[in-house]
């Protein structure tokens, strides 16, 4: 059955903050192969303009996907989550993610439809850090296949 | 030494990188990210649910396609927009060797402050794993 598109402008409440630390972002930095120094070198970052390291594009989505929990298990929706794929990612940044940085996401639902069977969910996570300034919006497309597509 | 804004035209590529992923690598990114869905590090569970093998994270491939762009810039906090759209999975198989994703990119339009679109082209094994993939950039 597809999913009720009554849900489309449903914000779920802020996260609990989550603290960003050094060695969080050295960690992630390492992961994805990462030697930038901004990365792990304090006084990099700060050559750059920047108060402590800084964190890669792509680490937002270690809170936003956290967040967007709230979406995936809200049993009102009834999203089967064995079946959802990632389908797009975007980042919009109003500054990097910093070391010291706690960050609340807001989720809200953009978007469901339904296309070939498979129910298609835009979900915006808005990133506000302690002074309730925006660092970074993430927008993901979650597409959860149509059961009788199981396995594609 | 900051690439300067009057130095790009429309056309200007980047250093293309080749970024290899075994399944360790996937490993580690999972206790990294906190994404540890099976279908990254278990065999038999990707199979099951009809995979070639065990793929790469989606948001690792887009971790490493937008170093081109944060290599070519040096300050990863200039980037401003990055969007990517997941085309195909990148199979990693468990033989000591993985696979490759390369990564090339472009500047695809010069945008007002400064700012320039790369557009980015990420394959693996000869097929396209992202779609649509941009950044935007603030250049010095």
């Amino acid at each position: 059955m597809p999913l009720d598109p009554s849900f489309i402008g449903r914000t779920y409440p802020p996260t609990a903050p989550y603290e960003v630390g050094r060695e969080k972002i050295r960690e992630f930095a390492v992961a994805v192969g990462d030697a930038n120094p901004a990365y792990a070198d304090q006084e990099a970052a700060k050559a750059l303009g920047y108060p402590d390291v800084i964190a890669p594009p792509t680490f937002p989505f270690v809170i936003t996907y956290q967040a967007a929990g709230q979406v995936v298990a809200d049993p009102e929706l009834g999203l089967d989550f064995t079946r959802v794929v990632h389908g797009d990612q975007k980042f919009v940044y109003t500054r990097p993610v910093q070391a010291g940085d706690r960050l609340a996401v807001t989720v809200s639902i953009d978007n469901i439809k339904s296309l070939a069977g498979n129910d298609v969910l835009t979900v915006r996570g808005e990133v506000h850090d302690q002074s309730g300034e925006h660092v970074v919006t993430s927008v993901m497309t979650l597409v959860a296949r149509a059961a009788d597509e199981a396995g594609e | 030494m900051a690439i300067s804004f009057d130095e790009v035209e429309v056309g200007t590529e980047l250093p293309a990188q080749s970024f290899p992923v075994t399944r360790a690598t996937l490993v580690q990114y999972a206790g990294a990210s906190g994404d540890f869905n099976p279908i990254h590090w278990n065999e038999k569970f990707a199979l099951e649910v009809g995979l070639p093998d065990v793929i790469a994270h989606g948001m690792f491939t887009m971790a490493e396609a937008v170093r081109v762009v944060t290599d070519w810039v040096g300050d990863p906090g200039a980037v401003v927009e990055y969007g990517v759209r997941f085309t195909k999975p990148v199979p990693v198989p468990n033989d000591g060797v993985g696979a490759v994703i390369e990564v090339t990119g472009k500047v695809g339009a010069l945008l007002e402050d400064r700012k320039v679109r790369v557009d980015l082209v990420a394959t693996s094994g000869g097929q396209k794993v992202l779609g649509m993939s941009r950044a935007v950039v603030r250049l010095a």
